[in-house]
């Protein structure tokens, strides 16, 4: 009995939602601010029990773990945001997170996505699809640097490498589009199987 | 000490992140598993604030009555519906925490984003106007890499799919690693000059 109202709840509000295709109305935006409300209680929830409490809670309050008075006092600053008058003191907290997004992020995009994306690049031309993805690199490169005028050999260059990333983004286009497509299938199925049990 | 100190904070933590993947060693390892869990408490405040921000903004709207105050209702009744039922039964499974995440949040989730479908559709249809040839190559390998994913590709041509495939992994690959290299390059300039202190955006004005 619970699972049946539960399936007619989903389908309801998979409708609501739906119909936001005819015009924003009603049914769609209680969908809308229902969805807000649980995620934001969901990710509260997600939270307290996998991050703060296994992390903070206990090791501070149970075991006296000291040093995590430090993140406490910080994320409390984090708090203060929302009391214009001393809201500057929010930025103590958000310049360790901004520090350390910064500092992971230096080495590890250096490693993974520069050095590693290039040794990758680096493949004998023995064949025409080694030559198309060397080729395809180095004029997409050509494309994004703008310290020198796309004139020239240089303005071919970045000619061509226009014509791989429309090749790229066309691909990356199509692939979202079937992601979304097979999102829609899985809600239409849900709707004509679980629900209305057609399928 | 307004701005002075946050720079500061910054710099560090910085400074040590960067030496700690050099330096795998103690103290610096030690320092990157400490510094990665107080991440992870002051993101959750973060969290925190961005839920009692939305909870201040809604509660403000229900209490002068402004237009659309019944949304506002709904908004806040299914928070705390949320919030109480994990707090009371945790957030298992079989517990009711579970049961409105499976019928309200999960479904809602994937038709917001399956509704995009129609909107990607919409869209292509605008931008899929073979006007030069930069739309032109789009468009097609668009639609190779579409009909390529699916049975009636193979219908229709059996070589669709090997094409979809020869896309995505040389031309696709390469468009794609042009773009990560710059994104990395972007990346590592604009980290060095928050770390140095030189860009100070986040800080906000005063």
């Amino acid at each position: 009995m619970i699972q049946t109202i539960g399936i007619w709840v989903a389908a309801f509000l998979t409708l609501c939602i739906f119909s936001f295709l005819y015009k924003d109305n009603p049914f769609y935006k209680f969908a809308e601010h229902l969805f807000v409300g649980v995620s934001a209680g969901y990710w509260a929830m997600y939270s307290w029990y996998n991050v703060l409490l296994p992390n903070l809670g206990r090791p501070l309050f149970i075991e006296h773990e000291l040093i995590l008075l430090i993140p406490f006092i910080l994320g409390i600053m984090m708090l203060l945001r929302l009391f214009p008058k001393i809201g500057w003191i929010s930025r103590w907290p958000l310049a360790f997170i901004v520090g350390m997004t910064s500092g992971y992020y230096l080495v590890t995009f250096l490693q993974t996505n520069a050095l590693e994306q290039a040794r990758a690049t680096i493949v004998p031309l023995q064949n025409i699809n080694n030559i198309i993805l060397v080729i395809g690199v180095i004029t997409g490169l050509f494309y994004f640097f703008f310290s020198t005028e796309h004139k020239k050999a240089v303005g071919v260059m970045a000619r061509i490498g226009r014509m791989f990333l429309m090749v790229a983004f066309g691909a990356s286009f199509g692939y979202t589009v079937m992601a979304r497509i097979s999102l829609l299938i899985g809600r239409f199925y849900f709707l004509l199987g679980d629900w209305l049990r057609l399928l | 000490m307004k701005r002075q100190i946050p720079l500061i904070i910054t710099f560090i933590v910085g400074i040590v992140m960067v030496v700690q993947y050099f330096i795998p060693r103690q103290p610096f390892a030690g320092l990157f598993d400490t510094f990665n869990r107080w991440f992870l408490i002051i993101a959750v405040f973060a969290l925190l604030l961005g839920l009692m921000n939305l909870v201040r903004l809604h509660a403000n709207k229900l209490r002068r009555r402004n237009k659309g105050w019944g949304y506002s209702v709904v908004l806040l009744g299914g928070l705390v519906a949320t919030i109480f039922t994990g707090a009371k039964w945790g957030i298992g499974t079989g517990t009711p925490f579970n049961y409105i995440f499976v019928n309200i949040q999960q479904p809602m989730g994937a038709t917001m984003f399956a509704l995009l479908a129609f909107f990607i559709a919409s869209a292509s249809f605008r931008a899929f106007r073979a006007r030069n040839i930069d739309a032109t190559l789009l468009l097609v390998a668009a639609i190779i890499v579409m009909l390529g994913r699916v049975p009636i590709g193979n219908i229709l041509w059996n070589k669709l799919p090997l094409i979809a495939d020869w896309i995505m992994t040389y031309p696709n690959t390469a468009g794609q690693r042009a773009i990560m290299i710059g994104i990395a390059l972007g990346t590592v300039s604009y980290s060095l000059r928050v770390i140095l202190g030189i860009e100070r955006t986040y800080l906000g004005g005063e």
